[in-house]
């Protein structure tokens, strides 16, 4: 039985990448959707040796909500399982002056993210399966000082995939909701992270993976992550805006 | 940031580096006076550490071409011999020569010019190599070959980083009819008995020995030599025979003794003589393992080279010329045992004949074996320098922590060559390891 294909959205990013990996080795087809595709071709390569399954690219900018549709309409197949990574930090600094700044990460994080998930949502509800799988943030769990821009972003997004979830569970559509605590990647190079907290892109796949395989709805990659956050979510208000986080 | 080899001896604080382009890596051998490239880190000691900028490879990871003809790839540097065997060992292909872990980056096999269980028979890596991409000291890339820029390939191999930054590789895998390995084991009493079946197993394509160390007087050397062939399809039992590559069972049946608890020196005397007198008793047992628990019985434990704890461990690898073999390895070995505990196993192996311009194998025997990092083990270890030098032995620079410039010097003439093949690439002052300062390459 041939596997369904697995579209990746915002496939260079480095978690993405991982993702894609382990899903070709589990022998799926692999949708690459990113900007600036074709600079993806030694990623292709690379995958169809390692893996012999068929990789393809796509051009894909989750800005261009406008084209949403056209973008899946146009995919060879129609995914199985669709993984969105897109998402972009910028700097709080620069976000609480410039608003264009803050703009853009706030459509970046959720509004262009929502909009393709909700059109894939519609394709596979009428396709009465598929999986979608969504990486937002713990950042999203509480806003903080140091970064409530792109942290209410991702609180957006971390709600319209918990609405979706409840509105496809009784149609056979599953979606998973991914609140990576620190990962090491592009995003995050050159910050010194703690290595406890910190996980690999690998163990974010293999997490995905799993919740995807499992059924599972919310996974933080590492366990002690699910700790933090009841922690952080659990300080009264009075205190907590008073804290350096 | 802290780096070390697999050793975890010396300790160097260097600035490391992960450029993902070859643009960015241009660009970082710009802004900085020398760099060193660094793979996977599993050479032992200070090879792959630049205080100012250690470059490390991983983002390099990308395979390129494979030609199902003719088993030749074509892959970035930082691809890990491990990623080309999971690729293509289902497709019927392996590594031509393998160290014994699957986790070193093709870049680290190339400039150790790493060699295997079977250098006798295949020589050492370079016998696979038909060109490599280096980056030189003013960031053009040569693409080199034997036959094309010949003299920046000959040093690159062997050349441990030294002459520039290898970015790809072209490497030819070797047809196996599946992922099985028939070995043979053949217990030797003493050093002579371990020789001789060296010598009378030279169409074996793999062969090695474990040394006890231990043992003195009449059973010095006494060892484990064991075989290994590539099991054909007509080898395997008929339920592996329909799929000869899915090495993976699940849960193992009995095997008294795992082998990488034989290999930890510290827990491994008793298993080495369980393991010793049964191959006895078998005769010439044979047995069919997988490539993994053949090629790589260390790789089961991750970070196996913490059990030393924090000081460290050193090893000493020396090859030996075959006429002196004999009398400088009692040498080697008496000294070992007399000194007590510091090191329990050693692996021994018989080398083919090779002559490249830096690499480590010469005809002859091959010693390795690792000491936790002590006063007296770094003692001990200058006086096998010392016993392998009068023997006229040389030592191989990815095991080497701590060997003095004038060691080797004195134990290998091409030094002077080699040096003045850095000077003529312009690479003296660009290309700079602690290992070359502290060796003076
Ligand atoms: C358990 C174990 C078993 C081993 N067994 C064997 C064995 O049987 N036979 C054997 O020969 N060796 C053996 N080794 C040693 C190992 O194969 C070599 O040290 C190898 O070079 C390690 O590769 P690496 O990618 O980790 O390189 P590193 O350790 O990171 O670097 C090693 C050297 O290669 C250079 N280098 C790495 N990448 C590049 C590049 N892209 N361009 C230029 N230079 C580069 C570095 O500068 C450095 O000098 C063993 C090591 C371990 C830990
Ligand atoms: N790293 C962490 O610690 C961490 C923690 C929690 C959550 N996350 C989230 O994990 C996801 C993956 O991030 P990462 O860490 O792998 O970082 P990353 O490499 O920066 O990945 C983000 C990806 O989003 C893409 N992207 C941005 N804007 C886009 C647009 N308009 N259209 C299409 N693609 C766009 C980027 O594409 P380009 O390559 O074209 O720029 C990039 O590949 C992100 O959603 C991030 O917020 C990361």
């Amino acid at each position: 039985m041939s596997k369904l294909p697995v579209l990746i959205l915002g496939a260079r990013s480095d978690m993405a990448r991982a993702v894609a990996h382990k899903f070709a080795a589990l022998g799926h087809p692999i949708q690459l959707a990113a900007r600036n595709a074709e600079s993806m071709q030694a990623d292709r390569m690379d995958m169809e040796l390692r893996y012999r399954v068929p990789i393809s690219l796509h051009e894909f900018d989750v800005l261009d909500t406008a084209h949403h549709g056209d973008f899946v309409a146009a995919l060879p197949d129609l995914p199985g399982i669709a993984v969105c990574a897109v998402g972009i930090m910028g700097e709080q600094a620069v976000n609480e002056k410039d608003r264009a700044a803050a703009s853009l990460v706030m459509r970046s994080n959720y509004e262009g993210p929502a909009s393709i998930l909700a059109e894939l949502a519609n394709r596979f509800d009428a396709s009465g399966r598929g999986t979608l799988v969504g990486i937002s943030s713990v950042a999203g769990e509480r806003g903080r000082a140091t970064n409530y821009v792109y942290g209410s972003a991702k609180a957006g997004f971390t709600a319209f995939l918990s609405g979706l979830r409840n509105r496809l569970a009784k149609r056979g559509v599953h979606v998973v909701t991914v609140l990576p605590g620190f990962v090491a990647t592009r995003m995050t190079e050159g910050m010194d992270l703690p290595a406890r907290l910190t996980a690999q892109p690998e163990e974010v796949a293999e997490a995905i993976a799993k919740a995807v395989e499992r059924g599972r709805d919310v996974v933080y990659v590492r366990p002690i992550w699910r700790l933090v956050m009841l922690i952080i979510r659990s300080i009264p208000e009075r205190i907590f805006k008073k804290l350096k986080l | 940031m802290k780096q070390s080899g697999w050793g975890r001896f010396p300790v160097i604080e260097a600035q490391v580096f992960r450029p993902r382009t070859e643009t960015e890596l241009a660009a970082l051998l710009d802004r900085h006076k020398s760099v060193i490239a660094r793979g996977n880190g599993r050479a032992y000691g200070d090879s792959a550490i630049n205080r100012t900028a250690t470059l490390q490879t991983s983002h390099f990871d990308k395979l390129i071409a494979f030609d199902t003809g003719t088993g030749q790839v074509v892959a970035e540097a930082g691809v890990l011999l491990g990623d080309l065997i999971a690729a293509f060992l289902p497709q019927g292909w392996f590594p031509l020569v393998t160290p014994g872990t699957k986790f070193v980056t093709i870049g680290g096999a190339i400039a150790a010019d790493v060699h295997g269980k079977n250098h006798h028979k295949d020589g050492s890596f370079r016998a696979c190599v038909d060109w490599i991409d280096v980056m030189g000291p003013d960031g053009k890339v040569t693409r080199c070959s034997r036959d094309e820029n010949a003299v920046l390939f000959d040093h690159t191999l062997g050349g441990m980083g030294l002459t520039g930054i290898i970015l790809r590789a072209a490497i030819r895998l070797r047809p196996v009819e599946s992922g099985w390995i028939r070995q043979t084991t053949i217990p030797a009493p003493n050093l002579q008995a371990a020789m001789a079946a060296f010598e009378a197993e030279k169409d074996a394509t793999y062969s090695v020995a474990w040394i006890d160390c231990l043992a003195e007087g009449e059973g010095l050397g006494r060892s484990l030599v064991m075989l290994g062939e590539h099991a054909t399809r007509q080898d395997l039992a008929p339920a592996q025979r329909t799929q000869p590559f899915q090495t993976k069972r699940p849960p193992r049946r009995r095997v008294p003794i795992d082998l990488p608890a034989f290999t930890l020196n510290r827990l491994s005397v008793r298993a080495f003589n369980t393991l010793y007198y049964r191959a006895g008793e078998r005769k010439s047992g044979e047995q069919i393992v997988d490539w993994d628990r053949y090629f790589y019985p260390l790789d089961a434990i991750l970070d196996w080279n913490r059990i030393y704890g924090r000081k460290g461990f050193a090893q000493f690898q020396c090859v030996l010329p075959l006429d002196r073999a004999e009398t400088g390895l009692s040498s080697l070995l008496r000294t070992i045992a007399e000194a007590g505990s510091a090191s329990f196993l050693a692996v021994l192996k018989r080398f083919g004949p090779q002559d490249s311009p830096f690499s480590f194998p010469m005809e002859g025997y091959t010693l390795a074996l690792d000491f936790p990092v002590t006063a007296k083990t770094l003692a001990l270890l200058d006086r096998l320098d010392r016993i392998t030098l009068y023997h006229g032995g040389r030592f191989y620079l990815a095991k080497d922590s701590r060997m003095r410039a004038e060691t080797l010097r004195a134990a290998d003439p091409r030094v002077a060559s080699f040096k003045q093949a850095r000077t003529d690439l312009g690479t003296t002052r660009r290309f700079v390891s602690t290992q070359a300062e502290r060796l003076e390459l």
